[in-house]
């Protein structure tokens, strides 16, 4: 099992050709509190780069966009009662969707924990 | 800091906002906090459980001085200024010639003079337009060496009571001139959030160390933009160039509260046909409304409001979530056949038409203070 980050801030964590999908600390922090979470519908087949789901802080809505292409094959139900779970554990229970991953090889354009660390001090 | 913000202006209170950690923004032409550390939602809570600080020195106050100055503005505003009592402060609005909203503004009369405080992002224009009517006699004065803070929440008249006495027996929507740490304060019982406190006018010299002073009252915490906004979206209180411009009048915006019978009477303002027509036929083309959307997903700023055939039947000028209320607010004209409260109406939200029902406003209870008689 293999965690990738995207430089839209997305994580997506491989094991058996599923991705779990969620966002990082970094950008849970700068989303700010979080009131709502827009998650796909499982079946649903999105091509890498295409808005998946929303996120809605107090602020604002902000666009989230699939790391891979493939198919929805589950969506974190606690989201829709607590998407406060966003910003709590941005690594853990707040995932927002797993992913059925068509082409691994999309894989290679994503980060991995150290590049992703590097990315965002580059950002600062 | 980044190129682009170099041609923003900066308040006062600029430095301390750094050193409070806030966010900057760019906001009308100044760099203003967004949010400080507690972040927007505790911000909001805050405000609503003790007393929150906000910087809104980039609003303008403006003097106008000389004889028949409330006259005057009556002819640019369908407020009730000339019989407005001394130290008593109005909500009101210049219209143009259409009826339409150019800015919304309160006015307070002074002993001397009447104080008015407009929105930053209209001041410069507001400015123009008055002097491009002002008689001789009178004279307008931009009071641009003084900040203006809010101090806002159940306990602010206790938190500003410790610095300037009988402040907490101030009536809502009046006015004194005051000494707070030894500067020259002008303090309306008045504010943008539902809540009780006072609106604090200080010499642009001597507002960092009043409101470092007020910060250092344990009740109160500085407030950012963010929480600005959903605290007087809550209170159900008009965002100026969304829920009302210049293409709504007041009538359509539902405020016809504003305008008193004298003045309804009389007319004599911009746009008084169209707006006493509205007022007398009870008709108008469309309503500014509150919205519940049914679910959790907030429907912002442009969301179209639809009915159960799906025809467009409004939009939303500002929507997002309630904290206070617990879930998703808005507020945006409908048609008048929908505008009553508890229609249902549906919500087009990206590919989902969401179910929610007119609604009336505010959306918590206005914590206002009226003196017991």
């Amino acid at each position: 099992m293999t965690i990738y980050y995207s430089e839209d801030h997305e994580w997506i964590n491989v094991e058996a050709g599923v991705g779990t999908v969620g966002i990082s600390e970094y950008a849970q922090n700068a989303l700010g509190d979080i009131v709502f979470v827009e998650v796909p519908e499982v079946g649903d087949d999105y091509a890498k780069g295409d808005e998946v789901a929303v996120v809605e802080s107090v602020k604002a809505a902000s666009e989230i966009y699939s790391p891979v292409t493939g198919e929805i094959t589950a969506i974190n139900e606690a989201l829709e009662e607590n998407a406060a779970l966003v910003n709590s554990s941005p690594n853990g229970d707040g995932w927002f969707f797993k992913i059925k991953i068509s082409d691994e090889n999309e894989l290679e354009g994503l980060m991995d924990a150290d590049g992703y660390k590097k990315f965002i001090a580059g950002l600062e | 800091m980044s190129a682009e913000n170099s041609d923003l202006l900066k308040t006062p209170l600029y430095s301390l906002h750094e050193e409070l950690g806030g966010k900057m923004v760019p906001f009308a032409g100044y760099l203003m906090p967004v949010q400080y550390p507690l972040g927007v939602m505790g911000e909001h809570n805050h405000t609503r459980e003790k007393a929150g600080l906000f910087d809104v020195s980039h609003m303008g106050q403006v003097v106008i001085k000389g004889d028949g100055a409330d006259k005057w503005l009556e002819t640019l505003v369908p407020g009730n200024i000339v019989d407005l009592k001394q130290n008593r402060i109005r909500y009101t609005m210049f219209t143009n010639d259409q009826g339409g909203i150019l800015d919304d503004l309160m006015i307070t009369r002074r002993e001397n003079d009447i104080f008015m405080v407009v929105n930053a992002g209209c001041k410069e224009q507001d400015i123009a337009h008055m002097r491009k009517h002002l008689p001789d006699h009178l004279e307008l004065i931009e009071l641009a060496d003084r900040a203006l803070v809010a101090l806002q929440g159940p306990l602010a008249a206790e938190v500003i009571t410790r610095f300037t006495a009988g402040a907490d027996e101030m009536n809502f929507m009046s006015y004194a001139e005051v000494q707070i740490c030894g500067a020259d304060c002008f303090i309306s019982r008045c504010g943008y959030t539902g809540e009780d406190g006072h609106e604090i006018s200080i010499p642009a010299d001597k507002a960092e160390e009043v409101v470092k002073a007020l910060l250092a009252e344990t009740e109160v915490e500085a407030i950012g933009l963010g929480a600005r906004d959903s605290l007087r979206l809550e209170a159900g209180l008009c965002l100026y160039g969304h829920d009302i411009t210049e293409k709504t009048t007041p009538i359509e915006g539902s405020l016809q509260w504003s305008i008193g019978k004298r003045r309804r009477e009389e007319g004599g303002f911009p746009g008084a046909e169209k707006i006493l027509e509205q007022l007398s036929s009870g008709h108008v083309e469309r309503k500014r409304v509150g919205i519940l959307p049914a679910g959790r997903a907030p429907a912002r700023e442009g969301t179209e409001i639809l009915d159960a055939d799906d025809n467009v039947i409004g939009v939303i000028t500002s929507g997002g979530f309630g904290p206070t209320f617990g879930g998703p607010v808005a507020m945006g004209y409908v048609n008048a056949e929908n505008s009553q409260s508890g229609t249902p109406v549906f919500l087009q939200v990206r590919k989902k038409k969401l179910e929610a029902k007119i609604a009336s406003m505010p959306f918590v209870k206005q914590n206002y203070y009226r003196k017991p008689k």
